[in-house]
């Protein structure tokens, strides 16, 4: 079993060398790495690009940027509406309807690294998990947050956000979060596969709401091409999403439109046919061949 | 198999269990989180947020996004955010005066900085904050009431003289000299608390407390006799008395003031004589 584990990608690295079939995923440490520098070069260089942190800051001592959920809990905690967060927590959701909701999820936050690390750790020792939890946890804990800021007239979650915790203390000085940080790495190392972003993390969710609309979407361009080896699934941190696009009808778009999708990318970068392309939303079906059909008859 | 009926029965059966699960996962969630939210809705009493929070610590934590550009815009370090170890609520700035205090800075950099509105944009003249309150709150550690020269933390009160000042009264130890007692006045007292930083003490006899904890209030009914009646410019019930002792001859009392005084008719025509009705001013009339 373990050495199936080893195999998935093996395909895509033979056929388009092992750069090529990590791009993706050195794009994304190297945006995630950025990020984090861009908010530490300040207290450790001086260097002020970014003062703040992910909550809330200020980009060259001008332009503010807001994170759009919580911004949202303050507007359900009945907070008077201030214009400089309005204005941050507008430029933030601009972008994300462009760049795509959970791309925030896979390219900005921090805690992706981990969960990746602890997911890829898993599938290497091919370690079999127990807990089965339902992806919409995270709609049921979003819908709790925002009421329970409406009851408490306070940002409740925010005294437990993992994500912003580690991010404030990020730039701010670690406090306790790597503690809460190593136990969401055993959770999804051990006890429920991709546990946290994909099943329990109410800020995905809350992304994903933008990313429905969003404009840069990953694309199965070439579906024809594809040979069903199956290991855009396996990596796929939200693998319901690829079926609609890939295995969809002729008449179907092969974009990916689900708002769960994080444009990881790793669909792309693990596929020796490339498949995948990162495209825009606007794609126009393609009218696919006679085999399509059959493929859909074959499933 | 089945007919649609029990089809339809299954379905409706299926969709209530899902929406009763969601429904008490929800429940679940938020009772959680407003169980959780409790001990941060009350700010621990060492705990000062930064000019400007709103007096209700509740409506300043619904409103501030836990960013730290306040932290950050801080020119003498005495804001940082608490962590999960705190008891104050996670990534909200606050600061402790007996470690640095705040230096009221005339341009309130920590105000400007804030982007949502947390800390009061209206709040321009730092003279106006109310971070907290001082309270001289041990007396019996206090030196001043054992008769020693100190007053600290009234020379360095920003607001000087009229946050703190000094009272005298009689010393009963000694019998001979005064105690300078230090005053809080919250109609200037902001709260920086520089004073509970300076108190020369181990532990400081005086602190700064969050307001709520600190300053009490007389029920809206109450009235004060000697207030209303200037406002009335007389008794509200019955008529002033006049009244009467009886004094030796030569002698009125002032019961406004003074108490007990010579007549104005008896007093001395001259000032020749060397014994003045009071020492000092005979002392500060110099010798001749």
């Amino acid at each position: 079993m373990a050495t199936k584990a080893l195999q998935i990608g093996k395909d895509a690295r033979q056929q388009k060398g092992w750069l090529r079939a990590h791009k993706w995923l050195l794009l994304r440490r190297l945006s995630q790495l950025s990020v984090i520098a861009l908010f530490v070069s300040g207290p450790l260089l001086g260097a002020w690009l970014i003062k703040g942190d992910m909550s809330s800051s200020r980009v060259l001592d001008t332009i503010p940027l807001t994170d759009a959920f919580v911004f949202l809990q303050t507007l359900f905690a009945m907070a008077p509406v201030e214009q400089t967060l309005l204005i941050g927590a507008a430029i933030v959701t601009v972008f994300y309807l462009i760049a795509g909701g959970r791309t925030y999820c896979a390219w900005v936050c921090p805690i992706n690294m981990v969960t990746d690390g602890a997911e890829s750790l898993r599938r290497k020792l091919n370690i079999k998990t127990r807990i089965n939890l339902s992806r919409s946890n995270r709609s049921i804990l979003l819908g709790a947050i925002l009421l329970g800021s409406l009851f408490t007239g306070t940002l409740i979650y925010e005294l437990v956000n993992p994500v912003t915790m580690f991010q404030r203390e990020l730039v701010f000085g670690m406090g306790f979060s790597w503690a809460i940080l190593f136990s969401i790495f055993i959770f999804d190392m051990f006890f429920s596969k991709r546990g946290w972003c994909g099943h329990l993390c109410p800020m995905g969710k809350f992304y994903s709401l933008p990313g429905k609309l969003s404009l840069l979407r990953v694309n199965a361009s070439k579906r024809d091409q594809c040979n069903d080896c199956m290991e855009c699934y396996v990596v796929c941190p939200e693998p319901q999403v690829i079926k609609p696009a890939l295995k969809g009808a002729a008449s179907e778009t092969p974009v990916i439109l689900s708002g769960d999708c994080t444009n990881c990318g790793q669909c792309i970068d693990v596929c020796a046919k490339d498949v995948f392309t990162l495209s825009h939303r606007f794609t126009t079906p393609i009218t696919e061949k006679l085999e399509s059909s059959q493929r859909e008859v074959s499933l | 198999m089945s007919t649609p009926a029990q089809k339809n029965q299954q379905q409706r059966r299926q969709f209530l269990e899902s929406m009763t699960r969601g429904a008490g996962a929800l429940a679940l969630f938020a009772t959680g989180l407003s169980v959780l939210s409790r001990p941060a809705r009350s700010l621990p009493a060492q705990a000062l947020r930064p000019p400007g929070a709103a007096a209700d610590d509740l409506d300043f934590q619904s409103a501030c996004v836990r960013c730290g550009l306040c932290v950050r815009d801080c020119p003498y370090d005495t804001l940082r955010l608490a962590t999960w170890v705190d008891d104050v609520a996670a990534g909200t700035p606050f600061f402790e005066a007996r470690k640095i205090p705040c230096e009221m800075c005339e341009d309130i950099p920590c105000v400007k900085a804030c982007p949502s509105g947390a800390l009061d944009p209206a709040l321009t003249n730092i003279d106006d904050s109310r971070m907290g309150l001082a309270v001289l709150i041990d007396q019996e550690a206090c030196i001043a009431f054992q008769g020693l020269r100190c007053e600290v933390c009234f020379n360095i009160c920003p607001v000087q003289g009229k946050a703190i000042s000094l009272k005298r009264s009689h010393n009963v130890r000694t019998g001979k000299h005064a105690l300078i007692i230090p005053e809080v006045h919250s109609d200037y007292c902001t709260g920086c608390g520089k004073c509970e930083h300076a108190c020369i003490l181990q532990e400081a006899a005086i602190k700064v407390m969050p307001i709520q904890l600190a300053k009490g209030e007389a029920g809206k009914h109450y009235r004060l006799g000697w207030e209303e009646k200037q406002k009335a410019g007389a008794s509200l019930v019955t008529p002033d008395q006049q009244h009467q002792y009886n004094l030796p001859e030569g002698v009125i009392y002032d019961y406004e003031g003074e108490g007990l005084k010579p007549a104005p008719a008896l007093q001395p025509a001259n000032d020749d004589t060397p014994f003045k009705q009071s020492a000092l001013d005979r002392l500060n009339q110099g010798f001749k």
